[in-house]
C-alpha cells in the first residue's frame, strides 16, 4: 500500500530515534503475569460462589477479600499494565520521539507495580476503605497519585517533543484516559486519615454524595480507564494488524469528543431508585442513552478500518482477537445504555446481569484487544519474526470465546430469573419467594459461569506459555533464510 | 467533494486518503454512516423530551420539575397504598377475629399462611431454613415436638418475645447448669447420664452399665426441669428427652458435650420489629406447618 509508506506533508526528514522498549517489554510481561493471578483470583472466588465451603473458613482467603484482589487484579494490575506499556510504545512511534524523562520511566513502572502489590496485599490482610474499584486507604491511594501525575508527565513530555506535526487518534485517547483518571482518582479518595500513623481512613463525603462521588468515580473508571484507555490501543493495533488505515478520521474526531463530553455524566445511573434525587437520575440516564451512539463510532470505526481485509478473518487469529474484540465492544455500549434506562435498571440492577454486562466487556473488549496486542507486540519487541505457535493462538481465541459466551449467557439468565424472583408477587399480594431460594435457583448458573472462567484461564495461561516461548525461543529476525534449493534445469 | 481532489483514493472504500500518517498508518476521509447520525440525533431527542418530561435539570435554587410532576417517592407511596388497599378486607378480618375462628374460615387461611411464609422466608428462614426444618442449634418447627409450647398464644409469645433476647424483659429463659464444665458432676458421670438419656428414647446403649450408673445421677440432677421420665417440663423450657428428636444432635458424643458445657440458642424478639398483623400469620403458618397443638 501506498498510503502506509507515504510521507505526511510537513514531516521532517527521517532521522533514527532510538525508542525506549525496554519499560514496554517490563510492562508486558507485568500484564501476562498479572493477567493469569486475576483471571485464576477470579476463577477461585466463582468457585467459592458455587461451593461457599472453598472459602476455607480463613479470613485471607473468604471471598469478600479476594473479590477485589480479582477486580484490581484484571482491571488495574493486567489492564493497567496493558495501557501504560502500549502507550508508552505507541507514542514513540506515533510522534518519532523517544520516551520523554529518562529514569521517570523506571519509576512509573516499578511504582505502579508496588502499588499493585500493596493494594492486593492491603486487600488480603483486610484493609480497604469500601469504595467498590477504589478500595486502597488512603496511603497507597497517595502513592498512586505521584506515581500516575510522573505517567502523565513522561507521556505529555513525548507528545510535546514530537516530530509529527499532528498527534495521532490514539494518543488523544490516552492522554483524556490519563488526565481523567488523575482527576477522578484524587476527588474520589479524598478521605481524613483516623490516626497519624493507623491505615483507617474515613471519606471526606457522607451519605448520598459519597455514593455519588463514588460512582462518577466507578462509572468514568469504566469510561476512561476501560473504554477510552483501551480504544488508544484499539486504534493503534487494528489498522497495524490488518495493515488498512483507519476507515474515517472524522468518526474519530466526533466519537472523541462526544465520547469525553457525554460519558462524564452518567455515573448516576448506578444509582437509581435510590436516595439520589430523581433529577440526577433522570439526567444520569438520559446521558447514558444518549453515549450509545458515541461509543459505536469506534466500533464502527475499527471494523471499517478492517475493510478489504476480512479474508484474512479466516488466516490471521491475532486479527480475530481484535476484530471479535470490537464486536464485543459494541454489544457491551449497546447493553449499557439499555441497562441505565430505569425501567430496565429496576429489573437489572443488583442481579447478576450486571456482572454479565461488566465481563462481556472485560473478557470480550478489554482482554481480546489486550491479547491481539500482546500477539502484536511480543514478536516485535524480542526481534522475533513472529509467534511461537500460531495453532496455540487459535487454541487460545476459541477456549476464550467459549469461555466468555458460557460466561455471559449463564449470568444474563442467572440475572433476569433473580431479578424476575424478587419481585414476584402471588395473586394474593406477598412476595413469592424469599431471597434464600433465589440465591438457591442461581446455583447451577454460578457452576457454568465457574466453568466459563475456567476456560478463559486455560487460553491465557496458553498464551503466557507461547508468549514466554516467542521470547526465548522464537525465530530471531536477523536469521538468514535457509539457501534456497537449487532449482533443476529445464 | 472538490477539495478532496488532491487526495489519493482508496480503491476498497472508494474514500479520499488523508494526508497524513503515523508510524505508516494512514486515515481515509470516510463520512459517518447516515444511519449513525441519525440514531444519535433520535437519542438525543429522546433525552429531550425526556428532559421536559421529568425532573432534569438543577438550576441554583432547585430544578426543572417536567410537565408531568413526575417523583419517585410519590409513585413508591400509591403503589404500596394500593397494595395496602388490595390486602385490606382480609387483613382487616384477620385482625377482628380469633385464631380459632380464622383456623375455621378456609379462605382466610389460605391467606394468612401465604402471607406468613412470605414473612417466615424474609425473616426466620435465616435460622430455621427455608422449609423450616431447622438445623443442628436452630429448631424444627415442621415437628411436634416444642420446648415451650405448639399452641396459638405460645407461639405467639415465643414470636413476641423470643428466647433468651438480651432486649426483651418478657423473653423465655431458660438455662442448664454446665454439669461438667462447673464441677457438678465428673467426667465419668457425665458420660453416664449421656449414656441413660439415649435410653430414653429407646436407644439401645453402648455400654449398659454406664447407662445403669448414669439413671441415678440422672434422678439426681436433671429430674427438675425435665420431669422424672425425661419427657421435659415446659413451663421450665426443659426439653422433651423421650422423643428421638435432638436440638443439638443424638450422637453420643454431642449429648454428653451438651451436658459438660451446654450451648443455648438465641431468639431475637418480634413485637416492635413486625407489626401484631404480620406475627399472627406467622403465628398460624408455624402452627400449620404440621406441628400445632
Amino acid at each position: 500500500m501506498t498510503i502506509s509508506t507515504a510521507l505526511s506533508p510537513g514531516r521532517m526528514p527521517d532521522a533514527p530515534v532510538a525508542y525506549r522498549d525496554d519499560v514496554v517489554r517490563w510492562f508486558m510481561i507485568a500484564a501476562v503475569f498479572w493477567a493469569v493471578v486475576g483471571m485464576l483470583v477470579g476463577v477461585v472466588i466463582a468457585a467459592q460462589l458455587t461451593y461457599p465451603a472453598l472459602n476455607l473458613g480463613l479470613p485471607w482467603t473468604s471471598f469478600g477479600r479476594l473479590r477485589p484482589v480479582h477486580t484490581s487484579g484484571v482491571i488495574f494490575a493486567f489492564g493497567g499494565s496493558m495501557l501504560i506499556g502500549t502507550s508508552f510504545y505507541i507514542v514513540q512511534r506515533t510522534c518519532r520521539a523517544r520516551l520523554f524523562g529518562g529514569f521517570a520511566a523506571e519509576f512509573v513502572f516499578w511504582g505502579y507495580q508496588a502499588f499493585i502489590v500493596m493494594a492486593a496485599l492491603s486487600y488480603v490482610l483486610g484493609g480497604s476503605q469500601s469504595k467498590e474499584y477504589a478500595e486502597p486507604e488512603w496511603y497507597i491511594d497517595l502513592w498512586l497519585a505521584v506515581v500516575w501525575v510522573t505517567y502523565l508527565v513522561v507521556f505529555a513530555g513525548t507528545i510535546m517533543k514530537r516530530k509529527e506535526p499532528h498527534i495521532y487518534v490514539s494518543l488523544w485517547y490516552f492522554l483524556a484516559f490519563i488526565i481523567t483518571i488523575a482527576v477522578l482518582h484524587i476527588v474520589n479518595n479524598l478521605a481524613i486519615p483516623v490516626s497519624f500513623f493507623g491505615s483507617k481512613s474515613y471519606s471526606l463525603f457522607s451519605g448520598v454524595q459519597d455514593a455519588m462521588t463514588q460512582w462518577w468515580y466507578g462509572h468514568n473508571a469504566v469510561g476512561f480507564f476501560l473504554t477510552a484507555g483501551f480504544l488508544g490501543m484499539m486504534y493503534y493495533f487494528v489498522p497495524k494488524q490488518a495493515e488498512r488505515p483507519i476507515w474515517s478520521y472524522r468518526l474519530s474526531i466526533i466519537s472523541f469528543w462526544s465520547l469525553i463530553f457525554v460519558y462524564i455524566w452518567a455515573g448516576p445511573h448506578h444509582l437509581h431508585y435510590t436516595a439520589l434525587p430523581d433529577w440526577v437520575q433522570m439526567l444520569g440516564m438520559t446521558f447514558s442513552v444518549i453515549l450509545w451512539m458515541p461509543s459505536w463510532a469506534s466500533m464502527v470505526n475499527g471494523i471499517m478500518t478492517v475493510s478489504g481485509r476480512w479474508d484474512r478473518l479466516r488466516t490471521d487469529p491475532i486479527l480475530r482477537f481484535m476484530v471479535v474484540a470490537v464486536a464485543f465492544y459494541g454489544m457491551s455500549t449497546f447493553e449499557g445504555p439499555l441497562m441505565s434506562i430505569r425501567a430496565v435498571n429496576g429489573l437489572s440492577h443488583y442481579t447478576d446481569w450486571t456482572v454479565g454486562h461488566v465481563h462481556s466487556g472485560a473478557l470480550g473488549w478489554n482482554a481480546f484487544i489486550s491479547f491481539g496486542a500482546l500477539y502484536y507486540l511480543f514478536p516485535r519487541l524480542w526481534g522475533r519474526k513472529a509467534m511461537y505457535s500460531e495453532p496455540a493462538i487459535r487454541l487460545h481465541f476459541w477456549l476464550g470465546t467459549i469461555g466468555i459466551v458460557l460466561y455471559i449467557t449463564a449470568m444474563w439468565a442467572s440475572g433476569i430469573m433473580q431479578g424476575l424472583m424478587w419481585r414476584a408477587y402471588d395473586s394474593l399480594g406477598f412476595l413469592q419467594y424469599s431471597f434464600v431460594e433465589t440465591v438457591a435457583a442461581m446455583h447451577p448458573y454460578y457452576a457454568i459461569r465457574a466453568v466459563g472462567g475456567l476456560c478463559f484461564l486455560s487460553g491465557t495461561v496458553i498464551m503466557a506459555w507461547n508468549l514466554w516461548k516467542t521470547a526465548t525461543a522464537g525465530e530471531p529476525v536477523e536469521a538468514q533464510p535457509a539457501t534456497p534449493a537449487l532449482q533443476p534445469a529445464e | 467533494m472538490a477539495e478532496n481532489r488532491k487526495y489519493e483514493i482508496d480503491p476498497v472504500t472508494g474514500s479520499p486518503i488523508h494526508p497524513y500518517s503515523w508510524d505508516g498508518i494512514g486515515e481515509l476521509e470516510t463520512p459517518p454512516p447516515r444511519w449513525w447520525v441519525l440514531t444519535y440525533a433520535v437519542c438525543f431527542l429522546f433525552a429531550v423530551g425526556w428532559w421536559v418530561a421529568y425532573p432534569a435539570w438543577p438550576y441554583i435554587a432547585g430544578y426543572t420539575k417536567g410537565v408531568l410532576g413526575f417523583s419517585t417517592r410519590a409513585d413508591v407511596a400509591e403503589q404500596i397504598a394500593a397494595a395496602k388497599a388490595a390486602q385490606a378486607p382480609m387483613n382487616d378480618k384477620l385482625a377482628a377475629l380469633d385464631y380459632a375462628a380464622i383456623a375455621a374460615d378456609p379462605e382466610l387461611m389460605h391467606f394468612a399462611t401465604a402471607g406468613g411464609k412470605a414473612l417466615f422466608g424474609e425473616n426466620c428462614a435465616q435460622c430455621h431454613g427455608s422449609g423450616a426444618a431447622g438445623n443442628v442449634g436452630y429448631p424444627n418447627l415442621l415437628d411436634d415436638d416444642w420446648v415451650w409450647g405448639g399452641d396459638y398464644a405460645t407461639l405467639q409469645t415465643t414470636i413476641e418475645h423470643g428466647v433468651r433476647s438480651t432486649v426483651d424483659a418478657d423473653s423465655r429463659q431458660s438455662q442448664m447448669p454446665a454439669f461438667g464444665k462447673d464441677g457438678i458432676l465428673t467426667r465419668e458421670q457425665v458420660d453416664d447420664v449421656g449414656a441413660y438419656v439415649l435410653t430414653l428414647s429407646g436407644t439401645a446403649p453402648a455400654d449398659a452399665a454406664a447407662a445403669d450408673r448414669g439413671k441415678a445421677v440422672f434422678a439426681d440432677n436433671c429430674v427438675a426441669c425435665h420431669g422424672d421420665t425425661g419427657a421435659g417440663l415446659r413451663e421450665l423450657g426443659g426439653p422433651n428427652l423421650t422423643d428421638g428428636i435432638w436440638l443439638y444432635s443424638g450422637d453420643p458424643k454431642a449429648v454428653a458435650a451438651q451436658i459438660w458445657n451446654p450451648r443455648h440458642g438465641v431468639m431475637p424478639a418480634w413485637a416492635g420489629r413486625l407489626d401484631p398483623l404480620a406475627i399472627k400469620k406467622l403465628v398460624l403458618y408455624v402452627h400449620d406447618l404440621g406441628g400445632g397443638e
